[in-house]
């Protein structure tokens, strides 16, 4: 597919998304107290959409994954929070 | 357009989405053990969910001419209780020889721990002895990765289990190339927030390819959407895939993996 039509039809939808992404950032910042591990994982995968080659999503992914390969003691929970606090 | 949606939780739908999916074109259901939301008390809240999901369900999807296939498992969400699941483990043979099971799952990984592990090793072998078909389930967001190197480690070691024979569902971009490699199937997961959006599904196919890929909704009782497969397709439309290469990924591939059971027989 050319460029062109795949901005044609996806430049709206990618543009509304970096705005909200935008919007998000504001609001973090106009909000009270500290942040945690999110926001720091969170800009540190915006970085990867500057670099120039291709697998951004892949790269972006990754950023935010638990890279160690030892299963825990035990599952503290059931749920998933976004980012690996390290 | 014709469909199989092969990994939607119906127990937690409306009889209405039954309706919805027939009229956009669905031929066939196919529904892993889950976890219900909350956990099950004893071994007997998981025998009654098996009827469920042998008996009652299958009744519900006929009346939209639909046929509904399960698989059976204690999910992974409910595995940190080895005395549990081992209960749940000794009822599932009675079940297998029903006429809708299709194999074990979605077993898998949730937070990646010991127990989990141990969970997932007991139902792999269990897949081995019986010589059942494998759905594997790989955790959420930031454990995904971990989860299906720790999942792929399982498979491969156990010199019984064929790839492909097992599909490896809610792949994403970071672990698509790994789990295909291997030589297993992949299941790509439509969510709206999490797993892939239709657009990223399609950019998959398009990177790795459709030889070992389906597309599913896994609609249940979160954010889901259930017509999320037909939704793809006009995706997959949208960016000028041909009509037959939609009709290879979202109904001839499902029905390729799942053939592989005697028991997965569409009306002529």
């Amino acid at each position: 597919m050319t460029r062109q039509k795949l901005l044609d039809l996806y430049f709206m939808d990618a543009r509304a998304r970096l705005i909200d992404l935008a919007a998000f950032l504001d609001r973090i910042d106009r909000g009270q107290g500290e942040a945690d591990f999110r926001l720091n994982a969170l800009r540190q995968a915006i970085a990867e959409l500057g670099k120039p080659d291709q697998g951004r999503a892949e790269r972006v992914l990754l950023s935010l994954s638990d890279p160690t390969l030892e299963p825990i003691a035990a599952a503290p929970g059931k749920g998933a929070i976004g980012a690996y606090p390290g | 357009m014709r469909y199989i949606e092969p990994h939607g939780h119906m127990v937690s739908l409306v009889t209405d989405d039954y309706l919805d999916m027939a009229t956009a074109g669905c031929q066939a259901v196919c529904e892993p053990a889950f976890w219900a939301g909350f956990d099950r008390s004893s071994a007997d809240g998981f025998h009654d969910y098996f009827c469920q999901l042998t008996e009652h369900e299958p009744k519900r999807a006929a009346r939209f001419g639909l046929p509904h296939f399960c698989w059976l498992c204690i999910n992974p969400k409910e595995s940190e209780d080895i005395a549990l699941a081992d209960d749940v483990l000794a009822l599932i043979p009675k079940f297998l020889d029903r006429p809708t099971v299709l194999g074990i799952g979605e077993i898998g990984l949730n937070k990646n721990s010991r127990n989990e592990v141990k969970v997932l090793e007991k139902h792999v072998d269990l897949a081995a002895r019986e010589q059942q078909l494998i759905l594997v389930h790989t955790p959420h967001l930031e454990d995904k990765l971990k989860g299906t190197r720790l999942i792929l480690d399982v498979l491969q070691s156990d010199s019984r289990i064929r790839p492909e024979r097992c599909i490896i569902d809610h792949v994403e971009e970071h672990t698509v190339r790994r789990v295909l490699d291997a030589g297993f199937w992949a299941g790509m997961t439509l969510y709206p927030e999490s797993k892939c959006t239709s657009a990223r599904a399609v950019d998959i196919v398009e990177m790795y390819g459709a030889e070992r890929v389906w597309m599913n909704s896994a609609c249940d009782w979160g954010v889901s959407v259930p017509l999320a497969v037909p939704y793809a397709a006009l995706e997959m439309r949208r960016r000028g895939h041909s009509a037959e290469a939609v009709d290879r990924l979202i109904y001839q591939n499902p029905i390729r993996f799942l053939s592989q059971c005697p028991k997965f027989k569409l009306p002529a």
